[in-house]
C-alpha cells in the first residue's frame, strides 16, 4: 500500500460541480504529474465540504487547509506552492465572511479554530468530505459497516429498537417523531414482509440537506437502512429518490452495488440469518410525494395522493404491509448511535431534542451551504457565527425556519433555541432545517406570494380545504400585493388558515397558513401599509413607497 | 424533432412495457422510460400502455399528467425549468426569468417557434446553495444572473 504524503479532497457535490470542480480536478491531476508528485499526493473527489456557496472549494490535508472560489490558475498556484513546496497560498484559504476586519490575517489560521467549523458537530456528515463516496474500503476504513456487524451479530432486534429509542432521536424528515417508538410499532407486527423506506423525496424550498448527504456518504444511509431490517424485521428497502437528483441516484446505485458484492447486502448478510437487499426507485417531480403516504401511493404506481391516516404505515404501508418510513439524515444517524450508544447521543443537544442537526443556510447570509450543528443552537448563532452574517451589512428581518412550510420570525427571536419542542410552540416548525435568512430591503408580501404560490402548485387537490384554500390564499396576497385587497380579505386570510390548519388532510394544507399566519402576527404594520396602498420595501410595482406617498 | 448526434437505438414501446409488465408498481419508472422515445407520452402511447398493462386508460392519463415531469404533449427539445421557489425568488430569480423571456421571446409555459426551448417554472430544485437555480434538461445551473443566464443560453 503506498503511504501518501498529502491527499487533497475535491468536493465533488453539486453546486461545486455545477461551478466547474471536476474541470479544476482534471487540471489538478495534470499539474501534479507534471511535478510527478503522483506517487506522493493523491487527489479525492469527495461530497460536500459546507460552504457550498464559496465553491468550488478544496482542502489539503495535513495541513487541512480549505481552500475556496478556486479558479485555474489557483491551482497552478496551489500546486507549486503548497504540494510542492510546502508552502500554504494564504490568500487563497476559506475564510468565514464575517471579516471581523483583518482578524484572520497573518498566518493561515488552522481551519478548526475557526467559528464557522468550530461550532460544527459532525455526526451524520461525518465522511462528508472527507472520504471518496464511491468507495466502500474507505468507508469501512472509517469504521463503516462496524454497527451493522455489531447489531446483527451480537443485539436482538428488540435491543437495537430500545437502544434507538433510548437515545431519543427524533425523525429529521420533518415532523420530529421519535424514531424509536415508530420502529418498536413495526416490530410488534407479524407479517411475511416489511419494508423499510428511505425517504429521498427532499422537495421543501431550501433544503438540500439530503442531496448532499447521499452525494457525500451513501453506504452511511444504506447500513442505517439495513439497522432498521434488522430492528423490525423487514428484508426489503427503497429508497425514494426525488426525479431530479441524477448524482444522488448514480452515487447510492453504486453504493448498494458495492454493499452487494461485499456481502452486507443480500442474503445471510455477515454469516447471520439476517436478509436485506435495497432497491433505487425514482420520482416524477411532485413535492407531495416526500408526504410518506404519498410517496407509497407513488411507489405502488399511482398519483402520489396522501392516504387518510390511521392505519399509519408502520401498520399498513406498501402493498398493505407493515412499513418503516425514514428521511435520509434520520437513518444516516443510526450507526453511530449503535456504535457510541445512547447516553453519547443524548450528550449532545439538548435535553429533549438530542443530537445534531443538519441546516442549510440560504438567502440573505454569506456563508450560504450545509452546516451540522448541535441541537438547541441559537437562531443568532446560525445567523452572525455560522452563517457570516447577512451581506452588506444590512439589517436581518426575519428568518424562516423549517422551509415553506415552516413560520416567519422576527429578530426578537434571534435567541431562540433550534429544536423542534421549542419551534412548534411559537407556530413556526424546525422541520427539514432549512433556514431562509431575509433581510431589510424584502417586503414581507412579495415573499409570501412566493410561498403561497407554491403550495397552490403543489397541492394535491384530493381534499377541498387545501385544494381551495391554497389558491384563495395565494388571490388574496397577490391582490395585497397589487394594492386591491380590503381589510375584510384580510379577516378571511385568517379564518381560512385557521380551517386548512384543522381539515386539510394532510401535512401540506396544515402546515401551508404558518408562513402567512407568523407575518400576519408580527409584520402586522406591513400588511396595514399594503391595504393603504403603499409597499414599505418599494417592491410591489403597482404601490407607492411609504416616504413618497401623502 | 432534432435527433442527438449519438445513434444509440431508442427503447420500444412494445419491449418497455413487456420490461415491467410483470413489476407490480412500476408504472412510474416505465413511464420515464416511455417518455424517452417521443419525448412525451401521446394519446396513443397511453392507449397502448393500458391495454398492454390491462389497466384502464384512465388510470394512465392520471397518473401521467399527476407529475410534472411527465408530458402529454409535445415539448421543446430542451426544457428550461426556473425554479421560483423563495430562496431562488429572494436571490434575483425574477431578473433571471426575464433576461429568459427576452432572450427567448417566450413566457413560461411556452416553447420557442423553432421548437428548441421550452420554458416552464418548477418547485425548489435542491439547489438553493447555488441560487437562483436552473435546469435545462438534465444539466444544472445556477448562481445566475441576467447576463449568466444569456451565456448559457447561447451554447444551444
Ligand atoms: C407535504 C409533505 C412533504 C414532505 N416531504 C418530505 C421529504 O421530502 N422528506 C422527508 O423525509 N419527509 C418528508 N415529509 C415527512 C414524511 O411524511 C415523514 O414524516 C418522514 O419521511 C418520516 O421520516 P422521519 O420520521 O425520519 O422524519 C413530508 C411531509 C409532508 C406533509
Ligand atoms: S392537504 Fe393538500 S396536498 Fe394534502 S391531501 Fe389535501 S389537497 Fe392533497
Ligand atoms: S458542494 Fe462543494 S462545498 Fe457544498
Ligand atoms: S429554491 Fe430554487 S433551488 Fe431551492
Amino acid at each position: 500500500m503506498t503511504i501518501y504524503r498529502s491527499h487533497v479532497l475535491v468536493c465533488g457535490g453539486t453546486p461545486c460541480v455545477l461551478k466547474g470542480a471536476r474541470t479544476l480536478k482534471d487540471l489538478l491531476l495534470k499539474e501534479i504529474e507534471r511535478y510527478q508528485l503522483s506517487d506522493e499526493i493523491r487527489v479525492v473527489e469527495t461530497g460536500c465540504l459546507g460552504p457550498c456557496d464559496d465553491g468550488p472549494v478544496l482542502i489539503v490535508y495535513p495541513e487541512g487547509a480549505m481552500y475556496s472560489k478556486l479558479k485555474p490558475t489557483d491551482i497552478l498556484k496551489i500546486v507549486e506552492h503548497h504540494l510542492l513546496k510546502g508552502r500554504i497560498v494564504e490568500e487563497l484559504v476559506f475564510r468565514e465572511r464575517k471579516s471581523s476586519a483583518g482578524a484572520l490575517q497573518g498566518s493561515a489560521v488552522p481551519l478548526e479554530q475557526e467559528k464557522y467549523l468550530s461550532l460544527q458537530k459532525r455526526v451524520v456528515l461525518r465522511n462528508c468530505g472527507r472520504i471518496n463516496p464511491d468507495s466502500i474500503d474507505e468507508y469501512i476504513a472509517n469504521n463503516g459497516y462496524l454497527a451493522l456487524g455489531q447489531a446483527v451479530t451480537t443485539l436482538t432486534s428488540d435491543q437495537v429498537v430500545k437502544i434507538v429509542a433510548d437515545s431519543k432521536l427524533q425523525g429529521r424528515g420533518g415532523a420530529g417523531f421519535p424514531t424509536g417508538l415508530k420502529w418498536s410499532f413495526t416490530a410488534k407486527t407479524t407479517s411475511d414482509q416489511k419494508y423499510i423506506i428511505c425517504n429521498a423525496d427532499e422537495g421543501e424550498p431550501g433544503t438540500f440537506k439530503d442531496r448532499l448527504i447521499m452525494e457525500g456518504d451513501p453506504h452511511g444511509i444504506i447500513e442505517g437502512m439495513a439497522i432498521a431490517g434488522y430492528a423490525v424485521g423487514a428484508s426489503q428497502g427503497i429508497i425514494y429518490i426525488r426525479g431530479e437528483y441524477g448524482l444522488s441516484i448514480e452515487r447510492m446505485k453504486n453504493a448498494i452495488k458495492q454493499a452487494t458484492d461485499y456481502g452486507l447486502l443480500g442474503k445471510k448478510i455477515l454469516g447471520t440469518e439476517f436478509n436485506f437487499e435495497i432497491d433505487v426507485r425514482s420520482g416524477a417531480g411532485a413535492y407531495v410525494c416526500g408526504e410518506e403516504t404519498a410517496l407509497i401511493e407513488s411507489l405502488e404506481g399511482n398519483r402520489g395522493e396522501p392516504r387518510v391516516k390511521p392505519p399509519f404505515p408502520g401498520i399498513a404501508g406498501l402493498w398493505g404491509k407493515p412499513t418503516i418510513v425514514n428521511n435520509v439524515e434520520t437513518l444516516a444517524n443510526i450507526a453511530p448511535i449503535i456504535l457510541n450508544g445512547p447516553e453519547w447521543f443524548r450528550s449532545i443537544g439538548t435535553e429533549n431534542c438530542p443530537g445534531t442537526k443538519v441546516f442549510t443556510m440560504l438567502g440573505d447570509i454569506n456563508n450560504q451551504g450545509l452546516v451540522e450543528v448541535p441541537m438547541g443552537i441559537t437562531l443568532r448563532e446560525i445567523v452572525y457565527e455560522v452563517g457570516g452574517g447577512i451581506p452588506g451589512g444590512r439589517g436581518f428581518k426575519m428568518a424562516q425556519t423549517g422551509g415553506t412550510s415552516g413560520g416567519c420570525l422576527p429578530s426578537e427571536f434571534l435567541d431562540m433555541p433550534m429544536d423542534y419542542d421549542t419551534l412548534s410552540k411559537v407556530g413556526s416548525a424546525l422541520g427539514s432545517g432549512a433556514m431562509l435568512i431575509i433581510d431589510d430591503t424584502h417586503c414581507i408580501v412579495d415573499v409570501l406570494k412566493s410561498f403561497m404560490k407554491f403550495f397552490c402548485h403543489e397541492s394535491c387537490g384530493k381534499c377541498t380545504p387545501c385544494r381551495e384554500g391554497t389558491t384563495r390564499l395565494y388571490e388574496i396576497v397577490l391582490a395585497l400585493s397589487e394594492g386591491t385587497a380590503t381589510d375584510t380579505e384580510i379577516q378571511l386570510l385568517k379564518e381560512l388558515s385557521g380551517a386548512m390548519q384543522l381539515s386539510a388532510l394532510c401535512g401540506l394544507g396544515q402546515s401551508a397558513p404558518n408562513s402567512l399566519l407568523t407575518c400576519l402576527n408580527f409584520f402586522a404594520d406591513e400588511f396595514q401599509a399594503h391595504l393603504n396602498g403603499q409597499c414599505p420595501s418599494g417592491i410591489c410595482k403597482n404601490l407607492t413607497i411609504e416616504s413618497e406617498a401623502v | 424533432m432534432t435527433v442527438t448526434s449519438c445513434n444509440i437505438q431508442k427503447p420500444n414501446l412494445g419491449e418497455v412495457i413487456e420490461k415491467y409488465k410483470e413489476f407490480p408498481g412500476s408504472l412510474l419508472d416505465l413511464l420515464h422510460e416511455v417518455q424517452e422515445i417521443d419525448g412525451y407520452l401521446s394519446r396513443d402511447v397511453m392507449q397502448q400502455i393500458a391495454e398492454g398493462l390491462g389497466i384502464s386508460e384512465s388510470k394512465v392519463y392520471g397518473v401521467a399528467t399527476f407529475y410534472s415531469l411527465f408530458k402529454t404533449a409535445p415539448t421543446g427539445q430542451f426544457i428550461i425549468r426556473i425554479c421560483e421557489s423563495a430562496p431562488c425568488h429572494i436571490r434575483g430569480a425574477q431578473e433571471v426569468l426575464e433576461a429568459i423571456e427576452e432572450t427567448l421571446g417566450i413566457k413560461p409555459g411556452e416553447t420557442t417557434l423553432d421548437g428548441k426551448f421550452t420554458l416552464e417554472f418548477t418547485s425548489c430544485l435542491g439547489l438553493c446553495g447555488v441560487a437562483p437555480a436552473i435546469m435545462i434538461n438534465d444539466q444544472v445551473y445556477g448562481n445566475l444572473t441576467s447576463d449568466r443566464v444569456k451565456e448559457v443560453l447561447l451554447n444551444f
